[in-house]
């Protein structure tokens, strides 16, 4: 693969990107690796048609809302720093690392309140820090099989939201949403072993 | 369920009875005409017999020993089929044991009854058919269906794992047992260093995929699966490789003189037998690649190309006492890539279908086989042989585990836990093999065969059944997290959530291939290895025909002004008013939670799904057909409304570029039919140019254009390292053309991708879910109105 050093100087603003993930690197190498992989006509950042190609996320139930976050703000295009970014939430949470930290650091993006935020706004479309009803019951349209029915979808999101909803508005917020998973081992979950 | 399972069972248990009777009777019958029969010549019905004036003509005769031997073999085949059905019929017991239990039970079953019966077994087994017809196949299908990226990838764990391991095992155990053979109060002092090698290097042949059925469910890393399967495939190799050499020595050396140069010589010879024998199944493997480059007018012979080249190249490798088993491993992996591309997609099929028929015909006959010859009377038992014979195979595999594990863990990016290592090891489960290799020890050089034999039966039993039964649950219990049982819908639905998440995103990433040795034999294989080996004009056949059915049933679909014909549902209902927080029992709660539960789509299976015995459909087919519809079906609802997509993009507004490939090359599409099918396509063909441009002519261009956008992804739905060419066409033809009215493109040379990996990766996957939505229009085309449409989907 001839020298790194040569190839790490190609990527673009490389040590912000390398504090911002933290990925080491060898990660970062790959990253960029698959990067220009999908780049289709190398153009230097990636639309959604290149994130579509890839053929497992359209039979994933939530392939297009992946495909979105790597999408902020409506913009069409990622470059790679926002790919690394989007990726780094599922860096592995590492011990020593979390213990050392500086807490007046902003908090890296692999910690597990930034892991949530990456999943809320999978539930958030239209981005309001709320979980309303309707788009829960959005989420839950698309992750269950046809055969049930609308009746029992409503019911098993009014159950779902009533759950969560604490403050009685109907909606489930960020802070509801995490306290809701307080018991779930999110580093685990949301963690990719090769990205370490 | 209960009463079904109920009749299922009477139903096979009365299928069994009917089976076994007609056995009985064959066996009984052929006593009574071996009776008659034995004084007339072998082929008295042939034979122009002198007429006796007194000899009338008989009208109802019965000849039984003409037919015995294959009526016998086809009988006792049936009857393991039957068993099978029998057992899946019961959903779950093959989660409860492997199959090769039921196997081994039926062949227990067929050697009582023929003990029973007093009746001389068909000679099924002996050394050259054993060698020459029944083990090829068994191991042709376990290097045909290896998947090869990861194999590469962890080759030098595997190498050092199985290769290693088995002689370590094989030694080990050989040595502890000479030294308990040298205890006189066991009475096992005739017992040499030789044999006792022989024995060891026999029994440490494992046979650990047998198994993997049993724990798919739990997640068993991608690594393990690795090593399971890596073992299994030059396990076989090795034990015969090591028989065989161990079998020159004891008959060079009768006297024990062994010279430290025959030790030196016997090394060596190793591992020429070994390299020689991948050296040549490469070389046929290649040849075989690059004469399927030419079949693409008579695809009948194509599965038996890939057969025959198979054989020869074992057959080659044992003419000069090279491993033929190796050889036709090396030359099913070598040849799998290239010949996958090459041939049509029934010849595909055939090839795997009729392989996975002839290695389980010929591991039938191995086991019942085996069960034969359990009943019967040449049996030595001693209780201090077999008792430690157990006991070190499990010993020296624990250590052989550990041992090398810990020395490669440090080696290894991902080392393996020790729950892997625990895994590896309790999945030494014997098969066929050992018990093969034992039986046809040569009895003149071996005066103690029968002790050995029995040692080999007491030990596949004691692992098939113990530890297979056992290795489930074990695997489970060591898989639980401290799950919380009254996990609220909240965290099951987030759970299920991130899971699916987490399986996009690592889809993102792709696979990381560790080794640039990898990534330097890709470009070779890409620069050289195909352009010799493929076909110029590739068939294309599975990806084309498929993206061409799917665009049909979508334009079918527009011009039908959106009756779906697949299952349709409601676009979310719009801002419903917030109902008052309704009061719910703990019974409402359980049962939306089992709905749930049940109803949620599984998360795409990263790690392979490989079963021994019969090529499973994918489970989650119907699971990916509804999830594509339901995207499409969101898409063609928010776009027929004018509405922006629920992710805020505006429609439309980068589509005028993304136009169908097809539509613009009626003749490459044809030319495709023509080669992708063989028989039917002069009925359909007429009619599908004609209506393809009935139906572009007719559908709103916006709309297709959004869907031709929608069906971009399913392109990348197939197998294998398709998808760069048809990327590449597609993207010639978006940046070649303009508008509609375009010219038809030149069929453009294939490039090189370096997208492949990925695929290879999802491979299994993508290949069912491509074998999924090709079956899915399939089954759509008894709603089309249009004949020849039907006639279209109806020929896959």
């Amino acid at each position: 693969m001839g020298p790194r050093s040569s190839h790490i100087a190609l990527i673009p603003d490389v040590d912000q990107i390398r504090n911002e993930t933290g990925f080491s690197e060898a990660s970062l190498l790959r990253l960029y690796g698959r990067f220009q992989t999908l780049d289709r006509n190398k153009k230097g950042f990636l639309s959604r048609t290149d994130l579509q190609q890839i053929g497992a996320l359209a039979v994933n139930p939530l392939g297009d809302r992946i495909i979105d976050s790597f999408f902020l703000d409506g913009s069409q295009q990622v470059d790679f720093a926002g790919f690394a970014r989007v990726l780094a939430h599922f860096r592995p949470v590492d011990e020593e690392e979390a213990a050392t930290r500086d807490p007046k650091d902003p908090e890296p993006l692999n910690s597990r309140m930034n892991k949530l935020r990456f999943a809320f706004q999978l539930y958030d479309l239209d981005r309001d820090g709320k979980i309303s009803r309707n788009e829960m019951l959005q989420v839950l349209r698309l992750m269950v099989g046809v055969q049930v029915t609308d009746e029992q979808l409503e019911s098993i999101t009014d159950r779902t939201v009533q759950e969560a909803d604490e403050d009685g508005d109907g909606a489930v917020s960020f802070l509801e949403f995490t306290k809701s998973l307080e018991k779930m081992n999110i580093e685990q979950k949301m963690s990719i072993r090769i990205l370490k | 369920m209960g009463s079904e399972t109920l009749v299922a069972f009477r139903s096979w248990n009365s299928l069994l009875l009917l089976v076994v009777f007609t056995c009985a009777e064959a066996s009984s019958d052929a006593n009574e005409s071996s009776n008659s029969t034995a004084q007339q010549a072998p082929d008295a019905r042939f034979a122009a017999s002198s007429s006796d004036p007194d000899e009338r003509i008989s009208v109802f005769e019965l000849d039984y020993d003409y037919v015995q031997i294959p009526y016998e073999v086809t009988l006792w085949i049936l009857l393991a089929s039957l068993a099978k059905i029998g057992f899946h019929l019961y959903h779950r017991l093959p989660h409860l044991m492997p199959e090769s239990c039921l196997l081994i039970i039926v062949g227990a079953l067929v050697g009582s009854i023929i003990f029973g019966t007093h009746h001389k077994s068909p000679p099924v087994m002996d050394s050259s058919i054993y060698f020459l017809y029944l083990l090829p196949p068994i191991v042709l299908e376990s290097g045909y269906f290896m998947p090869t990226r990861p194999f590469f990838e962890n080759i030098g764990s595997i190498l050092w794992w199985a290769g290693l391991g088995a002689l370590i095992n094989a030694f080990g155990i050989g040595l502890s047992l000479f030294f308990i053979c040298q205890i006189k109060a066991f009475g096992l002092s005739d017992i040499n260093l030789l044999q006792n090698l022989l024995f060891g290097s026999l029994i440490s042949a494992v046979d650990p995929v047998a198994v993997l059925a049993v724990f798919e469910e739990a997640r068993v890393n991608e690594q393990l699966y690795m090593m399971i399967f890596g073992e299994a495939l030059l396990n076989d190799g090795i034990s015969v490789v090591l028989y065989n050499i161990l079998i020159a020595f004891t008959k060079m050396h009768k006297f024990e003189d062994i010279e430290p140069v025959d030790i030196l010589a016997g090394c060596a010879r190793f591992i020429i037998v070994g390299c020689g024998g991948v050296f040549f199944g490469i070389i046929f493997g290649f040849i075989s690649a690059f004469i399927t480059r030419f079949t693409q007018n008579i695809s009948a012979i194509e599965p038996l190309i890939v057969f025959m080249f198979s054989y020869l190249s074992y057959l080659a490798a044992e003419t000069l006492y090279l491993s033929g088993i190796l050889a036709i491993t090396a030359c099913a992996v070598t040849m799998k890539k290239y010949v996958e591309e090459n041939v049509s997609q029934t010849s595909y099929t055939t090839i795997k279908y009729f392989m996975k028929m002839l290695s389980s015909v010929s591991e039938t006959l191995i086991f019942i086989f085996m069960g034969v010859s359990t009943i019967g009377k040449n049996h030595e038992w001693n209780w201090a042989f077999i008792c430690f014979t157990l006991v070190f195979c499990q010993i020296w595999r624990a250590i052989s585990v550990f041992a090398l594990f810990y020395v490669s863990n440090q080696f290894r990016t991902f080392p393996f836990s020790i729950k892997d290592q625990f895994i590896i090891f309790y999945s030494g489960v014997r098969g066929a093999g050992s018990f093969s290799l034992a039986f046809l020890l040569p009895l003149s050089l071996f005066p103690r065969k029968k002790l050995f034999v029995t040692a080999t039966l007491v030990v596949t039993y004691f692992t098939v059944f113990f530890q297979g039964i056992t290795i489930g649950p074990l695997v489970r219990y060591l898989d639980v997290r401290k799950t919380n049982k009254k996990e609220s819908i909240n965290e099951e639905l987030h759970t299920r959530l991130m899971d699916h998440l987490k399986a996009g995103i690592e889809d993102v990433c792709g696979q990381w291939s560790h080794y640039q040795v990898r990534d330097k034999f890709k470009k070779f294989d890409h620069r050289y290895l195909r352009k010799i080996l493929i076909r110029r004009n590739l068939p294309k056949s599975s990806i084309v025909s498929l993206y061409k059915k799917l665009e049909m049933k979508q334009a079918i679909e527009m011009v039908e002004t959106g009756a779906l014909t697949s299952v349709s549902f409601s676009t979310p209902h719009q801002a419903k008013s917030v109902q008052g927080i309704k009061r719910l029992s703990p019974e409402d709660v359980e049962s939306m939670r089992d709905i749930l539960t049940r109803n949620m789509y599984q998360v795409r299976q990263r790690t392979l799904s490989y079963n021994k015995y019969n090529l499973k459909p994918q489970t989650s087919e119907k699971q990916a057909k509804e999830i594509l519809i339901r995207r499409q079906n969101t898409l063609r609802e928010s776009m027929r409304k004018g509405h922006s997509l629920p992710w805020g993009k505006s429609a439309g507004t980068k589509n005028v570029r993304y136009l169908s490939f097809p539509y613009k090359n009626p003749q490459p599409a044809k030319r495709e039919a023509n080669a992708a099918e063989c028989t039917d396509d002069d009925d359909s063909d007429p009619g599908f140019q004609p209506l393809m441009f009935s139906a572009h002519t007719r559908a709103g261009s916006l709309q297709e254009r959004r869907l031709t956008q929608e069906m971009i992804p399913m392109k990348r739905l197939h197998r294998g390292e398709k998808a760069y060419n048809l990327s590449y066409q597609t993207n010639t033809s978006w940046e070649e053309r303009a508008g509609w009215g375009g010219r038809p493109a030149i069929w453009p040379k294939p490039l090189f991708y370096a997208v492949d990996e990925e695929y290879e990766s999802g491979g299994q996957t993508e290949e069912e879910t491509s074998a999924t939505v090709s079956r899915w229009t399939a089954e759509h085309r008894d709603s089309r109105k249009y004949k020849s449409h039907s006639l279209l989907l109806q020929r896959k």
